[in-house]
């Protein structure tokens, strides 16, 4: 008997202690993967959203590139599939905030960046890495400023995607006699042209609401100018101001075009009414070239065409993916050799073609990219940046979500004096 | 470990042990007991109750950026969320759903399960059939519903040929949409699109929990009431039915606690929907927390989903148990 109670004793303790050392062993697992080895041996794991076709594609081929000049590094793809980063954000934010950072993770230049993981103190700055490689006027100095905050520098760009485009379909412009606009009127005058031909004229899928807003951002931008644009997120330009109220009426008039069954799409089945003729035109990011292309096999240029949203000729509304070095990493060499392969002109030639954007240094080999990306190029390299808010380049991630949250109401309820309150109740988040 | 041990000592062998052995406090029987209870004990104080905790002290601070901040904010999270246009919509929309959701089980569920009983050819057949849907993930039916109620395609491709197209989960009129609050209140028509994928994916479980409680009801007095006169109709209005409402509690239990927490169906079918009309405090929280960074207000909405859940599960747990002593 007393044998048993011995036994049974003994089988509880046990329990107990293996649920103890199991807990301390995936403790000490979670600071493996953040590279606990020194001396290069650690694991390199790269942590983005990058699982679409395209871009999926480009990551790999820029992890063979990084494999075959440094084979001694253990590089992991540590993506986190998920439109736009939301599921990879979250699982971003746990770690950090488990001081289990991956040992370089994606983040938007702008806000998201500085006021998100530069201001809670999570990065290390790169300004040494920028000197070694001489790559402060290998990046525009308009980039540069988007990825440092108190005059260091916190990520390497490795692409660029420009956010106010006007997506047209060229066959229903042609046969509707139909001019591609460049100013609000003649937007309007084309809309209305499209529609009494029974074509929807604006294509939307705001399932997400960032698309919305992404077209207001562009709306804003065309009224305001990007000087203007940009003070609205430092606080300088109140959003109670005349010129974003106009704004929000031309975004209300856009409204007026769009799909009945906006909401039930997202931004892919969005483009595809352009691609297939049933809408005529759509306000997106240009990885929507990368879907006309790649996945609905349309010709650049004689099946769609482009052009800046109404007013934003010479501005760029920019998003760039970057890459940091997270504080608390023990294998910071490694991650500095990738974000070398990363900021090279090597590394963005063979990462972007595949992921239809465009490099981020202005001195990349211009054959590589097709006809979209040799025009956005150039007009990159002259036009005044203006970071986008729907992708958190121009506000924190607090901010956009509350704007998120009254562009999804005002698509319904149009009621702009509401729109315009909820906006300036939200710039209190702007610090 | 108070309860444990209370609980051990109702047994009627340990009270007789009591009484024989009155020295010996800790029986072997009682340290059996103790030591298999106390890891899942602690597991549960810990994973459970510990972090249910952790949720309301964060609930109350003023976390709402990526920087943990846990200084006190007092309820100023809880009052910005009441104030809020999309919890208000949130709350409509889990009210109406879970009335709707759980109507629907009941009543389908009732009457398969009646049809079911009436000793069919190939009975078990159906019955897989109705109970397959349960095997789904939420997800998987989200996104199979979400294209066959798609305004555009799915089953508006027959609708519209007799003229009944409907915009379903897109549709954003609310009916009767008195003003209150910030809102409109009333049932959103884009609701019905959900709560149709919800019914078939859920109906099968209370078809089965009917199917076993109108086996339970012996042939007897079914007879008894015949004898005594009665219709069909009324055998089943004034005897059996009456005779499943300890079923029909269970599956009322059951049905809100999943619709009060509902997210996975939700996110996948159709998200919040325009001017949040088919948000739900899971999709909220979610959002707010992991996209936003209002951490402090995401803990709020889960604490406030718990309490809701709470209103309909105390209530039967306490039931339960005084049934049981």
């Amino acid at each position: 008997m007393k044998k048993f109670k011995f036994l049974s004793l003994f089988l509880v303790l046990a329990l107990v202690l293996a649920a103890c050392s199991n807990s301390n062993s995936s403790s000490g697992e979670g600071g493996d993967s953040g590279g606990s080895n020194d001396g290069g041996e650690g694991k390199l794991d790269i942590f983005s959203w990058w699982t679409g076709a395209g871009e999926e594609d480009g990551l790999n081929a820029l992890i063979d590139l990084f494999k075959e000049k440094h084979p001694d590094v253990d590089v992991e793809n540590a993506a986190v599939a998920g439109g736009a980063g939301t599921n990879a954000k979250a699982v971003l934010a746990s770690r950090m905030q488990g001081d289990d950072p991956p040992a370089t993770f994606q983040v938007h230049g702008g806000a998201e960046l500085n006021e998100g993981w530069v201001a809670a103190g999570k990065m290390e700055p790169l300004n040494d890495l920028y000197e070694e490689n001489g790559w402060n006027d290998k990046f525009p100095e308009d980039l540069i400023d988007m990825v440092s905050k108190d005059g260091d520098i916190y990520s390497v760009p490795v692409d660029i995607h420009r956010g106010n485009v006007l997506w047209y379909n060229t066959k229903v412009f042609e046969e509707n006699g139909v001019e591609v606009p460049t100013t609000f009127d003649e937007f309007f005058a084309a809309a209305d042209k499209l529609k009494a031909a029974g074509v929807t004229p604006l294509a939307l899928g705001d399932k997400e609401p960032w698309t919305a807003t992404q077209i207001f951002e562009n709306v804003l931008l065309g009224q305001l100018g990007p000087d203007d644009y940009k003070k609205l997120f430092n606080g300088e330009l109140s959003f109670t101001d005349p010129k974003v109220k106009e704004s929000a009426e031309i975004f209300k008039k856009m409204l007026s075009y769009i799909n009945e069954d906006h909401s039930s799409r997202n931004w892919q089945d969005a483009s595809q009414l352009v691609a297939n003729g049933e809408a005529a035109m759509n306000i997106m990011g240009d990885w929507a070239k990368g879907y006309f292309v790649n996945d609905l096999d349309l010709k650049v240029k004689e099946d769609f065409g482009w052009t800046e949203t109404p007013g934003t000729d010479g501005m760029f509304m920019i998003i760039t993916d970057t890459f940091g070095l997270p504080k608390g990493v023990s294998n910071p060499d490694d991650v500095k050799k990738f974000l070398t392969v990363l900021g090279s002109v090597e590394g963005q030639d063979v990462f972007n073609p595949l992921k239809g954007s465009i490099p981020a240094r202005v001195d990349a080999d211009k054959s590589k990219y097709d006809a979209y990306g040799q025009e956005t190029m150039e007009d990159f390299k002259d036009a005044s940046l203006a970071p986008s808010l729907a992708h958190g380049s121009a506000a924190a991630e607090g901010f956009l979500t509350k704007v998120n949250q009254a562009v999804n109401i005002f698509v319904t309820q149009q009621n702009v004096d509401q729109f315009i309150d909820s906006l300036d109740q939200a710039s209190a988040e702007l610090k | 470990m108070d309860p444990v041990r209370s609980s051990v000592k109702e047994t009627p062998s340990e009270i007789k042990m009591k009484t024989s052995k009155k020295k010996r406090v800790l029986t072997k029987d009682h340290m059996l007991a103790i030591g298999f209870l106390t890891p899942s004990l602690i597991l549960i104080a810990v994973f459970v109750y510990g972090f249910i905790g952790w949720t309301g002290y964060v609930s109350v601070s003023n976390w709402n950026s990526l920087v943990p901040d846990f200084s006190f904010a007092g309820f100023e999270n809880y009052v910005y969320l009441f104030q809020d246009f999309r919890f208000q919509a949130d709350l409509r929309n889990t009210l109406f759903f879970t009335i709707m959701f759980i109507l629907a089980v009941i009543v389908v569920g009732i009457l398969l399960a009646i049809m079911l009983d009436q000793k069919i050819r190939q009975e078990s057949l159906f019955r897989n059939i109705f109970f397959f849907p349960m095997a789904l993930s939420f997800v998987v039916t989200g996104v199979v519903w979400q294209w066959l109620l798609n305004p555009s395609t799915g089953v508006n491709l027959f609708l519209s040929k007799i003229g009944l197209d409907s915009k379903w989960y897109t549709d954003t009129t609310i009916i009767p949409g008195v003003e209150w609050g910030k809102i409109e209140f009333g049932i959103p028509v884009a609701l019905i699109a959900v709560v149709i994928a919800a019914v078939w994916q859920m109906t099968g479980f209370s078809v089965a929990m009917y199917l076993a409680g109108l086996r339970g009801i012996p042939e007897e007095v079914r007879e008894a009431a015949r004898m005594d006169g009665a219709s069909e109709f009324q055998v089943y209005w004034k005897v059996i039915l009456p005779l499943l409402r300890p079923i029909t509690v269970s599956v009322v239990i059951i049905m809100a606690h999943i619709s009060l927490k509902i997210f996975d169906l939700i996110y996948a079918m159709t998200g919040p929907g325009a001017n949040y009309v088919t948000d739900v405090p899971g999709v909220y929280m979610y959002e707010t927390t992991f996209r936003g960074n209002y951490y402090a207000n995401g803990a709020a909405i889960a604490i406030i989903m718990l309490l809701s859940v709470a209103i309909f599960i105390v209530p039967y747990l306490i039931s339960s148990r005084k049934g049981e002593s």
